[in-house]
């Protein structure tokens, strides 16, 4: 089941391995994304900090890792078009998958519902 | 801010046509409204319209006025005449740029001067210091009865046109008439700072809303400052505090072409002609990245052994131009076009090429001198 972030990732855990990517909230707030730095596969990520950068036509953001874990594939179209984070970022606009190192992580991860209600303001 | 945001006579319109609105050099001003990249290539391909209101009007009266403005500006008041409207740098005794203008002339004894937002009070205070230094100049700050709407793109005289008494279809580049827009007078000068043709008006504030509305009934698309901003960028136009600020002159930002050297005296002058016969030890270029990677304002540039020869001054994706392309200050010797220069982004060295300017050209500003 799809988990979520305070900063607006999700993750989608299946067996041992994680599909990361950022939200429709977060999209909408970055607004025009034209480009999009992934982590390298093989590469380390930690839970909690930086590890992919999304910029929009005026700036550009850190997105932080969910759970932390190797990257095993990268989303190269989101690369080559970063507008289809724009267009779907909880599909096909996914960023990559990693392999969990500690699934205990999820738990400290927000549930869909909790989010929501993050997002209305109604919760911590 | 400590106080509170000024909000434009058009902030209520910007609100209803959803406008996501930030703050901007104490202005509360529409960032975008359907989105940047939209926005620019409606101004590229269509008509946009732009809230330009929280720019400054100063006015300059008097007997003195032509030989006081000639003094204080770089570019040389001579090429005006009424009806005209002059670019122009505004230097510091340092030559360093106080402020970039642009200089309308109604008579030798009248003239409106547009300044940016950010720099109103800075160059009200600079321009009544310098005025008492002359007999017969009276300065007036007339922002906040002024309100600026910019028309901007390949329909913007059709669509201004249709909505006014008086022809606009002749005037030129570069210079204003006062039109009338449903019984509203309106100063339409053919300026602009997107790299398109159109216009910017001037009106009263009391009738800004009625103009707005007109425009957009017309067909304009409304565009926020984040199309501005790159529009400008991909014309290469210098930005106020980017490419511009007190500590650059209009030699390294490539604005020769609006100091006159030979005019006579005149506030930086001394400076710029020994900076013009000794030569200067950086320049402003246009550049393109090579590898992946946007460029940011103060992202620094080194050569290829990692030595810094300059700092970016802007950088964005192009929309139009499909490119992520930038302004920098360079040492002198990286300047010429092609030169291979690296923007350190994050944590890479990434190649970048020095490229002809502007980025964007449109075949419609050279036909219209």
């Amino acid at each position: 089941m799809k988990k979520y972030t305070k900063t607006h990732e999700w993750v989608e855990p299946d067996g041992t391995r994680a599909t990361v990517g950022i939200t429709d909230h977060a999209q909408g707030e970055l607004r025009d994304i034209v480009f999009i730095e992934l982590p390298k596969k093989g590469a380390g990520v930690s839970q909690g900090a930086a590890c992919a950068v999304v910029e929009s036509v005026k700036a550009a953001f850190d997105i932080y890792a969910p759970l932390s874990g190797k990257v095993i594939e990268i989303n190269p179209k989101i690369e080559e078009d970063p507008s289809l984070v724009n267009q779907d970022p909880e599909g096909a606009g996914w960023f990559f998958k990693i392999e969990i190192a500690d699934a205990a992580e999820l738990d400290g991860l927000l549930d869909e519902v909790t989010y929501y209600k993050l997002l209305r303001g109604e919760a911590q | 801010m400590n106080t509170e945001a000024h909000k434009t006579v058009l902030y209520d319109e910007h609100v209803a046509l959803g406008a996501h609105m930030v703050e901007f050099h104490g202005s509360l001003m529409p960032m975008e409204y359907a989105g940047i990249i939209a926005e620019h290539t409606k101004v590229r391909n269509d008509c946009g319209i732009f809230d330009v209101s929280h720019m400054g009007e100063l006015e300059v009266r008097g007997e003195g006025a032509f030989r006081f403005l000639q003094h204080a500006i770089t570019n040389d008041l001579s090429k005006s005449y009424p009806g005209k409207a002059l670019y122009s740098p505004l230097c510091n005794e340092q030559g360093g740029i106080v402020d970039d203008i642009i200089v309308y002339c109604f008579s030798r004894d009248h003239y409106l001067l547009v300044v940016n937002s950010a720099n109103r009070q800075k160059d009200f205070a600079w321009l009544q210091g310098q005025a008492a230094l002359f007999d017969g100049v009276v300065c007036n700050d007339i922002s906040d009865t002024t309100a600026l709407i910019a028309v901007q793109g390949p329909r913007a005289e059709g669509i201004l046109g249709s909505l006014l008494t008086g022809d606009i279809s002749s005037v030129p580049r570069y210079t204003f008439r006062t039109v009338s827009c449903r019984g509203i007078e309106v100063m339409a000068a053919r300026t602009g700072y997107t790299g398109e043709d159109g216009f910017e008006l001037f009106i009263a504030v009391s009738e800004a809303a009625l103009l707005w509305r007109a425009l957009l009934a017309g067909g304009a698309s409304p565009c926020g400052l984040g199309a501005r901003d790159t529009l400008r960028l991909e014309a290469c136009y210098p930005l106020y505090g980017n490419e511009l600020t007190d500590e650059t002159t209009p030699l390294e930002a490539c604005l020769s072409w609006a100091v006159s050297l030979e005019k006579g005296e005149f506030v930086g002058g001394e400076v710029l002609r020994r900076q013009s016969r000794e030569g200067m030890s950086r320049k402003l270029v246009g550049f393109e990245v090579v590898d992946r990677g946007i460029a940011r304002s103060g992202y620094p540039v080194s050569n290829g052994d990692g030595k810094v020869i300059g700092a970016v001054t802007s950088g964005t994706f192009g929309p139009h131009v499909k490119k992520n392309i930038g302004l920098a200050y360079v040492g002198r010797q990286h300047s010429a076009v092609g030169s291979r220069i690296f923007i350190q982004i994050r944590n890479s060295a990434t190649a970048a090429r020095v490229v002809a300017r502007p980025f964007y050209r449109t075949e419609a500003l050279l036909y219209k001198k």
